[in-house]
């Protein structure tokens, strides 16, 4: 391994003094340089990595208030557990539906189906809209029956934590929007290609996780209680 | 300017050393059983904090005051990327010292609060509002009469919410000083109105948060006679400089004849014991 | 005029003075703008520390520019016990936040981390323009909230979003520390002035505050794990960029949980959630749930508060410290000229500070209530921690020995950087005990502390970075013969300033007091403060030195060329300031690693990274080389 190397050889410097000459950014004469390195799947790759370290920090918030529940049912004896609206069921059903839709548009770009993968992203987004408004009318719900954020500790985190899992997935309609409009346009070149593929494994990949987090979410709220 | 900087350096290290050295502002004089043991962990961790600190200023400086730039072309540095054995001297070296000092610094927090007070200990229940503190005694009966928020009225002078109908709460007394006895194990059951406070006596060498919701109980035994000022140590608003009460050390028989005194009589008696003994000097 | 290159030149230059300068996607302007609002924020910040030093040096002056300025927070220009809360929180949430965790990572890292990777920007430079703006909102709003609660026309501004959104209270913003703990945060007004809109403002621009963070954290790990060019392995790369990957890291990681926290606290604040305000209260003679103004809560857990805030907290220290560290090994190793002694390990150090990091949070708790059990774990862990720093202060000093030292004003700063971080790290190996934080915890010492590893060490590792890039950033020196001046005078203030505070911290001096005029074992301590406060006059009025060198220096410093410290890594091998993507056109081979100075056969004491070079490729030694 490294030793200490005490240099005894006198030098005679090419040049002297700083900032003038130095090798060309290409190191000395060779021809090749980084520009080769960077190639279209590669490039796009930055897509995918992205999502996954974005899904990182968001399961971060999901778990510093996942442990604020179990803390805070455990804190008091004033948790009373609402008892589970039925229309989450059929939420339940919608986001997985719409997790196989969006599955299915992701197959069919990568099978180059352009115009069936435009249809698959306007049903999951159709499935995902659909999803927001039985949220919406199951808070509707809870309401009338006199069951507000602050009624009890655990309907205050039923509405936390399903409100802010609706903001994440509201993102991620923005998200498919985005990539419907942009599979209207033909593709041209390799590198359009590669990242209209990774723009749509990227978007499957978060609405997947939303997906996974609904069925947590759902689990920690009425199964764990 | 190397040579500057290794003075400088130096004579910094140098001031600092001696202001600790010099202890000239220091720890007040310690009053509680589990101090000296708290006392000497410090002065060992001062003592590895104060040659590790020294010793790595002089090390900076030594190097800034030899190697310096000599201008003489082709003089060149030590052309090395390490040496993995210094690696792992050092930092098995560092890693011993500093588990063997947090192992060392466990003791004393363990005597304290990995077990509860012993039988026979003195009982106060203090609780802090913004911005003053209330201490509940007993009394004969040893047994605390009831507290409900419900039954708080400041106005009233029922700081803590005494109900009086509660037969236990006859003998029972709340004052703004706490007083309690000298060489035996007193437990604190600390409580907060409002928001968190923390009981706090520097000669005591002891701290503890008060949380509202909860009900903390710690320990510690006094061992010297006398009055010392308690102040807050958690930010609780706007007048949190100026929490203070007095803590009372007081001789057994002092104390029972305290004990037994009803509410007015308690609030006289501890404002002459407050009179009688001094703070110490500083 | 670039080679566009399929998937490299993503961007054209862009023209007109809005797309160039204010809304631009070069990591470059945006590195820059970072800098600018921690330059900004610096100073408000330091404001408010000098008139805490002499509300606490001097108490029941009257100053007439508070009188003039904030009449209901200082009435006669006395500061009120509030109004000095109110300048400790905010100066606490600014420094930490709009300073320490703005330049060293979204300022310098931004700048550099493409650069000396050899990429060309950012992996998402819209979402980078995004991510400063975001912080830029979120320092509006907490200067917001100094205007609405500092000033009783503001204070009325947001009333129409509720009684909890009123100010006016003459403070200059909340009064909990840049903690927060709850329920003194999450009662509001009830439990004492500033706490109505100016903490509402305060969540809410910290709230802003971690997006932004987010969005850069995201594109920093990113970039670098995609966008490296031919050659920069990852032991290839500055420990710069090992510095920032890691600190991005750890705010990826830690910033949700603040905002989850946040997000909880308001929710007490304005929805009547009872997540950290138990049951039974009784503030400012009202009962919880008798009153409009105090509605009911029950069983929450103020502690839960603190364990979010800290696990946050603790590894936000470290993204204050970490890009810091690797400047310091970076400019050591090249005015040194020298290799960074022991890259391996300076490398599993920043790591396993970072991972330890999450690990620690409860020594800021020992005494708060939670479980004493779990404080002996926090305790043995947190003193763990202590051992990867030394392991980097022991290969710093390996860098300088043997060195040929040049001592440029940038050296110095990263000198000084070691001497600092040692000074404030050591007196950790006290305060990590749980024993002795029995004595100590919510003392001086603890101020003492943190001041220099954030409040000093972590400054002069900016400045260092800053003297070290400025003629790079901007083709000029940042004058060397002011900055030698800059940096004597603040490196001996800064030892002034904060030595002393752990003396007065083991005398008993409590923090947040906003007078030590009520206790007898406190009133020897009076020179100190005094002693104090005069240094940290000086070592204030110095730094305006400091800017006008920048402003100076930014039109008439001498002009620098592209490698003027004879350095090795890519960002030297454009020319200064680099072009709109860095490398005009054509990304740099790397065959070496990144601190090959005083290579035996090598025609100058520096081996550039794209130096192909006659002798054996050598890197990082591993390969071997003749001796």
């Amino acid at each position: 391994m490294a030793t200490m190397v005490t240099s005894t050889k006198t030098i005679t410097k090419k040049t002297t003094g700083g900032g003038s000459k130095f090798p060309g950014p290409n190191g000395n004469g060779s021809k090749r340089n980084g520009n080769e390195y960077r190639e279209p799947d590669r490039d796009a790759n930055r897509y995918r990595i992205g999502m996954w370290v974005a899904l990182a920090s968001i399961a971060m918030m999901f778990t510093a208030l996942s442990s604020a529940y179990i803390v805070r049912a455990g804190s008091s004896n004033d948790w009373q557990a609402l008892s589970m609206p039925r229309l989450l069921i059929l939420s339940t059903g919608l986001i997985l539906v719409s997790s196989a839709a969006i599955e299915t548009a992701r197959r069919k770009l990568k099978a180059t189906l352009s115009s069936e993968y435009s249809r698959w992203l306007l049903i999951t987004a159709a499935l995902g809209l659909a999803f927001l408004v039985s949220q919406f009318l199951a808070w509707r719900q809870l309401v009338r029956q006199g069951i507000y954020v602050s009624s009890n500790p655990h309907s205050s985190f039923f509405y936390l934590l399903t409100a802010t899992h609706a903001v994440h997935l509201f993102g991620g309609l923005l998200a498919l929007s985005f990539l419907w409009f942009r599979s209207r346009r033909p593709v041209h070149t390799k590198i359009e290609t590669a990242k209209r593929q990774a723009g749509a494994d990227a978007v499957t990949i978060y609405w997947h996780f939303m997906d996974a987090l609904w069925i947590y979410l759902f689990l920690l709220l009425f199964l764990w209680r | 300017m190397g040579r500057v900087l290794a003075v400088i350096i130096w004579t910094l290290t140098l001031l600092s050393v001696l202001l600790f050295i010099s202890k000239k502002w220091w720890f007040p004089a310690a009053i509680s059983e589990h101090a000296p043991a708290l006392d000497r962990q410090f002065m060992i961790t001062l003592v590895v904090v104060g040659i590790s600190f020294t010793a790595a200023q002089i090390g900076l400086g030594w190097m800034v005051w030899k190697y310096g730039d000599t201008g003489k072309a082709g003089d060149r540095a030590v052309y090395t990327h390490g040496s993995n054995r210094l690696e792992v001297l050092w930092t098995v070296i560092t890693a011993v010292i500093f588990i063997v000092l947090a192992v060392m610094g466990q003791s004393v927090w363990a005597s304290l609060r990995l077990n509860n007070a012993p039988p026979g200990s003195y009982s106060v229940e203090v609780v802090a509002q913004q911005f003053q503190w209330n201490f509940h005694y007993a009394g004969k009966d040893k047994v605390f009469g009831r507290t409900d928020p419900k039954l708080i009225d400041d106005g009233a002078l029922n700081f803590i919410g005494i109900d009086e109908s509660d037969p236990n709460a006859k003998d029972d007394a709340v004052t703004s000083a706490l007083a309690i006895p000298v060489n035996r194990p007193v437990e604190l059951r600390l409580r907060s109105k409002d928001v968190i406070h923390n009981f706090w006596v520097p000669q005591l060498r002891f701290k503890q948060d008060l949380v509202p919701g909860m009900e903390i109980k710690v320990h510690f035994t006094a061992n010297k006679v006398g009055k010392y000022e308690l102040a807050c140590a958690e930010l609780c608003g706007q007048l949190h400089f100026k929490m203070r009460a007095y803590m009372l050390v007081l001789p057994e028989d002092e104390l029972q004849s305290l004990e037994a005194l009803s509410q007015e009589q308690f609030v006289a008696r501890m404002t002459e014991l407050l009179n009688k003994y001094q703070l110490p000097t500083y | 005029m670039s080679a566009v290159h399929e998937g490299v030149h993503r961007h054209p230059a862009p023209t007109g003075f809005i797309r160039k300068y204010i809304f631009s996607v070069d990591h470059k302007v945006i590195g820059i703008q970072y800098i600018i609002l921690a330059l900004a924020a610096v100073l408000v910040g330091m404001i408010m520390s000098l008139l805490m030093r002499l509300n606490l040096s001097w108490p029941g002056t009257s100053w007439k520019i508070l009188e003039t300025l904030f009449p209901t927070g200082a009435p006669g220009g006395v500061m009120t016990p509030e109004f000095y809360l109110s300048l400790v929180t905010m100066h606490g949430t600014i420094m930490v936040f709009f300073v320490l965790t703005t330049a060293p990572q979204g300022g310098f890292g931004n700048y550099f981390l493409p650069i000396q990777i050899g990429a060309e920007d950012m992996a998402f430079p819209v979402l980078n323009m995004m991510s400063f703006w975001v912080t830029f909102v979120g320092f509006i709003v907490i200067l917001l909230a100094i205007v609405i609660e500092g000033n009783q026309t503001a204070g009325e501004w947001l009333s129409f979003l509720g009684p909890s959104f009123v100010g006016g209270s003459g403070t200059v913003g909340p009064i909990g520390g840049w903690t927060g703990y709850a329920p003194l945060s999450a009662l509001g007004k009830v439990a004492g002035p500033g706490q109505g809109a100016g903490m509402n403002l305060w969540i809410i621009s910290i709230a802003i505050f971690c997006v932004g963070s987010l969005l850069g954290a995201l594109n920093f790990i990113t970039t670098l794990l995609n966008m490296r060019t031919k050659g920069m392995s990852l032991m290839r790369m500055p420990l710069t960029c090992w510095a920032w990957f890691t600190t991005a890291v750890l705010a990826l990681l830690s910033f949700p949980v603040l905002l989850g926290g946040g997000i909880l606290l308001l929710l007490d604040r304005i929805a009547g959630t009872s997540f950290f305000i138990p049951g039974g209260l009784y503030v400012s003679g009202l009962l919880s749930g008798s009153n409009p103004n105090f509605p009911l809560h029950t069983g929450g857990s103020p502690i839960l508060w603190q364990h979010l805030f800290w696990f946050f907290g603790h590894p936000e220290v470290y993204i204050a410290i970490l890009p810091g560290m690797g400047a310091t090994s970076h400019i050591l190793a090249t005015f040194a000229r020298k290799p960074v002694f022991g890259y391996r390990a300076m490398v599993f150090a920043i790591f396993a500070i970072g991972l330890l990091g999450f690990f620690v949070w409860g020594h800021h708790m020992f005494i708060s209530g939670m479980s004493p059990y779990s404080a002996v774990a926090f305790s043995i862990l947190t003193l763990s921690i202590g051992v990867p720093s030394a392991v980097k202060t022991f290969n710093w000093l390996g860098t300088l020995w043997g060195a040929r030292i040049r001592f440029t004003t940038a050296m110095l700063f990263a000198l000084g950087f070691v001497s600092l971080f040692v000074a404030g790290g050591i007196s950790g190996l006290i305060l990590g005990q749980s024993s002795l934080d029995l004595a100590m915890h919510d003392t001086y010492i603890v101020t003492g502390h943190f001041h220099l590893v954030m409040g000093v060490a972590s400054i002069f590792g900016m400045f260092a970075a800053l003297y070290f890039w400025f003629p790079k950033m901007f083709g000029r020196y940042l004058g060397e013969g002011i900055g030698k001046f800059h940096f004597w005078v603040t490196f001996i203030g800064v030892y002034a300033i904060f030595m002393p505070m752990h003396v007065m911290g083991i005398a008993g001096m409590p923090r947040r007091y906003s007078q030590f005029t009520e206790y007898e074992f406190l009133k020897g301590l009076h020179p100190l403060v005094l002693f104090v406060s005069v240094a940290a006059i000086i070592t204030i009025s110095v730094q305006f030195l400091f800017y006008f060198n920048v402003i100076w220096s930014l039109f008439k410093g001498k002009k620098a060329g592209d490698n003027p410290w004879e350095a090795t890594t890519l960002e030297w091998n454009t020319s200064s300031p680099p072009p709109h993507d860095n490398f005009a056109g054509i990304l740099p081979t790397v065959y070496r690693g990144p601190y090959e100075f005083a290579v035996p056969g090598a025609p100058n004491d520096y081996m550039m990274q794209t130096d192909v070079g006659s002798e054996e490729i050598s890197d990082n030694g591993h390969n071997g080389h003749k001796h």
